[in-house]
């Protein structure tokens, strides 16, 4: 047992060291990247596939590890991203005093709200935190245009930017930081769900009433974990700002909320890799779909055919429904599950990600 | 004075759509347990049905066709997604919330993909274009029309509910789903029924959402199904006048904010929202928690 559990951080280690020498390699790889890969073009669709995975593990955190369903996550996204273009562009704080606050203002708008929507428990939480999710959605894209800039975003002033993260040739310092990013979220998730409030937030999300009799409170350990999730996907949003070189009000969206959730049941909630998995296909399908739309040889085809191809989400949507129904467990999960077909054994139960009632 | 009469009225024709959208789902969420939210997808799609029926049929025939057109469009799809969705999902609750969100997100793409992204103009008959003066205060007529359909709706439902076998069935499943079962009735009709019901009000709500608006556009339902959220949560789950009187509170609300600064409205249904859950003791079925 203790073997199997050093061979995952030794796994760990290996997918991150092959990660960080992408930006090195020169492989290339054709019909699934449009250049080598260390051309910035890749190096720039891959670190948003590290972000996003980043994203999707800080969400299952809440849903997989604890078995809250919130449609809140992209608040927190938007706060970083937000708070720190405002900072920087209008405050004339630095880049990085402005992400510290931003993170800040996170940890307090985290406390603040979780302690008032984890008043109502289960789908009431779910509701509760997307009302909450698309106020912001509404004050970003209209509150404010001066500081948000509204529908349009709103780019990071030039001179705040450090050279060495301006510019197509650094792409790869942007990719490291998206790396660092991922790994930071993968050992806060991961050393969390080995330490004795994971076990106490994967009791909960088993069984709630359970934890209240051993006299431990519920409420607490939610709320632990909400934090947690939130500040992880605040600093999401801020190396997703550096990414992109400005805010974009997507982040502030429902759909962008209610996508963290497919991402993370595409992959496998609360497995291992799963959210991770999940995370980085969901960036990779989305974008790679979105250029394959601007191709000419989707272009030749007819409309019935085209109109859902330039639409991911639709596609993605529709995916996730498929999962659901026919292949709980996502992605990670179907090794088990081919193993489970083969042999008598059911891993059923095993990847039920738990009751939310 | 006048502002105030415009302001009420207004307020309580927004309440209108939100209590059609919102009864549906608090109905499905009291007899089922599923949230569901492919809600908003039926709304989108009621309205655009309605809107392309209007479109060929024009004037005030064009438009009480397209309302029945929603209604039967709204109702066709949620029986299909009970069929098709929730059904295989009977015995995994989270799942069947979770198959509802990968609709919500689909249907309104495959709708922009069909229709384009940008909002489609509808065009009103010339007597629902006009207003009424009441009290001074000149309200287009349309408010009105959504005012009496909610109406009508609710003492419909509450009828239903009250008088009628299958009411009782749902009333009693409300309460206690595996007793209803013991008792040898099937309860999968009456899920099935539910869902065809809310899909109705939905398919309803989105033509005259689209009529109030003046045009269709796919991101209508979700905007309206957030909104029917909170009113969900604030008129306990499962109750048809609840959702009716907390339909007319956040709109009433959100209308008189928007009075006062333009961005207002939502910000303080949410709060709002949070006071409620703050000052509440009990869960969101209405039970001790």
């Amino acid at each position: 047992m203790t073997f199997l559990r050093r061979s995952w951080w030794l796994h760990a280690l290996v997918v991150a060291a092959l990660l960080a020498a992408i930006p090195y390699s020169t492989i290339t790889l054709p019909g699934v990247f449009d250049g080598p890969f260390n051309s910035p073009g890749v190096d720039q669709l891959l670190a948003v596939c590290l972000v996003f995975a980043g994203l999707s593990i800080s969400y299952d955190l809440m849903f997989g590890y604890t078995g809250i369903l919130s449609f809140g996550h992209g608040m927190y996204v938007t706060v970083g991203m937000y708070a720190t273009t405002i900072l920087v562009n209008h405050a004339g704080f630095g880049l990085w005093t402005s992400a510290a606050i931003g993170l800040a203002g996170a940890v307090i708008a985290a406390v603040a709200l979780g302690a008032v929507a984890l008043r109502v428990s289960g789908i009431g939480f779910a509701m509760v935190t997307l009302a909450f999710g698309q106020a912001l959605s509404i004050l970003v894209l209209s509150g404010s245009p001066q500081l948000t800039g509204g529908e349009q975003g709103q780019a990071l002033r030039d001179d705040a930017v450090p050279s060495a993260l301006a510019g197509v040739l650094n792409t790869p310092h942007l990719y490291w930081i998206a790396w660092a990013y991922l790994g930071a979220c993968v050992a806060v998730v991961w050393g969390i769900s080995a330490s004795m409030p994971g076990k106490v937030m994967r009791a909960l999300r088993d069984n709630e009433r359970r934890v209240e009799v051993l006299g431990l409170n519920p409420y607490l350990f939610k709320l632990l974990s909400f934090v947690i999730a939130s500040v992880l996907a605040a600093a999401g949003g801020v190396v997703y700002l550096l990414l992109l070189g400005g805010a974009t009000p997507t982040v502030s969206t429902s759909d962008f909320a209610l996508a963290l959730l497919v991402m993370v049941v595409l992959g496998g909630s609360g497995r291992r890799w799963g959210a991770i998995v999940g995370g980085a296909v969901y960036a990779y399908a989305s974008q790679s779909l979105t250029r394959l739309s601007g191709s000419s040889g989707v272009a030749a085809l007819p409309g019935v055919v085209r109109g859902p191809l330039e639409q991911p989400l639709f596609l993605l949507g529709l995916a996730f429904v498929v999962i659901v129904l026919f292949v709980p467990g996502g992605i990670t999960g179907l090794p088990a599950r081919l193993r489970a077909m083969s042999g008598a054994r059911s891993v059923e139960k095993e990847m039920s990600p738990g009751d939310l009632r | 004075m006048t502002t105030v009469v415009l302001l009420t009225i207004t307020g309580l024709g927004v309440a209108a759509l939100y209590f059609l959208v919102a009864s549906g789902l608090s109905l499905i969420f009291g007899l089922m347990d599923v949230l569901n939210f492919a809600h908003g997808a039926f709304v989108t799609i009621g309205g655009y049905v309605g809107w392309s029926v209007a479109n060929a049929v024009g004037g005030t025939p064009g438009l009480v066709l397209s309302c029945v057109a929603a209604i039967a469009a709204g109702a066709g799809v949620a029986t299909l997604t009970e069929l098709v969705v929730i059904r295989p999902l009977y015995r995994r609750p989270l799942d069947q919330v979770l198959a509802t969100v990968g609709l919500g997100l689909a249907i309104p793409a495959a709708i922009q993909a069909g229709w384009g992204g940008d909002a489609r103009t509808w065009n009103v008959p010339a007597w629902l274009s006009g207003t009424v003066t009441v009290a001074g205060a000149h309200i287009p007529a349309i408010r009105f029309i959504l005012i009496v359909v909610a109406i009508v709706v609710l003492i419909g439902l509450a009828t239903f509910l009250a008088r009628t076998r299958a009411g009782l069935v749902v009333r009693a499943g409300v309460e206690n789903r595996d007793m209803v079962g013991a008792l040898g009735i099937d309860v999968r009709i009456a899920f099935t029924g539910m869902f065809a019901l809310g899909g109705a009000a939905a398919g309803l709500a989105g033509a005259l959402d689209g009529v109030y608006q003046g045009s269709v556009s796919p991101g209508d339902g979700t905007s309206l199904l957030i909104f029917a959220f909170v009113v969900v949560v604030l008129g306990r789950m499962g109750s048809i006048v609840g959702t009716a009187v907390a339909a007319a509170v956040v709109g009433l609300v959100q209308q008189f904010a928007n009075y006062v600064s333009a961005n207002l409205g939502s910000l303080s249904v949410v709060i709002l929202l949070a006071i409620v859950l703050l000052a509440r003791r009990r869960n969101l079925v209405g039970r001790p928690a």
